[in-house]
């Protein structure tokens, strides 16, 4: 009953926070209001018993996200432009999308439900191996590190060439071209 | 940015904390939530808040920028020597039972460790890699104008 309290009270936060943020032009409360918003969505993430997920949503999104867009925020402008053209069309977008993504969840089963395809899959059978097959008693670095270990090396793979890709991009890696090439443009090209 | 007093007493206060709560929630992952990810967000903000407040010649006299390059890449090869090293030991990539065949899960424990550290190294190299690159950009808006 509390928790059902708490739900709504976050979501209604949430739902808030999203409006006031698409309302506003000023992009550093924008920034500010995103971070605001993942800190409720850690919060909502707790309440789900997802404490993992809940600390990655709170470092990442309201902590090194806002940073960055600060830092975007640095470079180009402080306010946003009034839109030309009406935002009707886009509305309608995305009321539909939204509409089609709730029907969806129609089908899926209840939340914690013991017939649910999450529970019936290899979940339990890692809860039943994980305590004398593996020496460390958390079974979400378990299952993450060794059972699933494939997936999370493709995932650092993942956040690797995205680091990469910024550092091409926003010129990172200019300091060691010039050094190489002292005659080249520095790091702007490809 | 000489005049931001409390801020800077209190990050050279916090810096320190912060960088041991990384370090706790990267070796404490095996018992409660935690790990690499996370961890490695964590240390990386020590050095995002340092360079905020200190500015970013400050931070990268403490962490230059090729550290942080070459930390990128030296997790991915942690992470996947650890399965190389299982593949030379007769067992399948990523099998950490190959670091310990006596007690398997010994074995599993300490390339869980290894695992996550490359994970850890990676995802803080990378994050304040992006920070510097992006806060390395000459600023359009002066400081006055926030």
């Amino acid at each position: 009953m509390i928790e059902t309290g708490i739900n709504i009270a976050l979501f209604s936060m949430l739902v808030v926070t999203a409006l006031v943020a698409v309302r506003l032009r000023h992009l550093f409360g924008v920034v500010m209001l995103a971070g605001a918003f993942s800190l409720l969505s850690a919060l909502l993430l707790v309440t789900l018993d997802a404490a993992d997920v809940a600390f990655t949503e709170a470092a990442v999104g309201a902590g090194i996200s806002t940073v960055l867009m600060l830092g975007t925020l640095a470079l180009t402008s402080r306010r946003e432009k009034i839109p030309s053209h009406r935002p009707w069309l886009p509305l309608v977008v995305v009321l539909v999308t939204g509409a089609a993504i709730i029907y969806g969840t129609l089908d899926m089963p209840d939340f914690g439900a013991p017939d649910s395809p999450a529970q019936t899959g290899v979940a339990a059978e890692y809860i039943a191996r994980s305590p004398h097959e593996i020496g460390i008693p958390n079974i979400v670095t378990a299952v993450l590190a060794s059972y699933r270990g494939y997936d999370t090396l493709g995932e650092v793979g993942v956040v690797f060439t995205a680091g990469v890709g910024v550092l091409l991009l926003l010129g990172g890696l200019r300091a060691r071209r010039r050094r190489g090439r002292p005659d080249g443009p520095d790091g702007e090209e490809g | 940015m000489r005049h931001h007093l409390i801020l800077r007493v209190s990050t050279k206060l916090l810096a320190g904390a912060i960088m041991l709560f990384a370090f706790y929630v990267q070796f404490h992952g095996d018992y409660s939530p935690g790990g690499g990810f996370q961890a490695g967000v964590i240390l990386a903000v020590a050095f995002v808040l340092y360079g905020l407040v200190y500015g970013l010649e400050a931070a990268q006299e403490v962490l230059p920028r090729r550290v942080v390059h070459r930390m990128m890449a030296l997790g991915v090869l942690v992470y996947a020597g650890t399965g190389v090293v299982s593949l030379l030991s007769g067992y399948a990539y990523l099998d950490y039972n190959a670091l310990n065949p006596g007690m398997p899960e010994k074995g599993q424990e300490a390339g869980i460790l290894l695992v996550e550290g490359g994970v850890g190294i990676t995802v803080a190299g990378v994050m304040i890699s992006v920070y510097y690159a992006f806060a390395g950009r000459p600023p359009r808006i002066s400081d006055e104008e926030w």
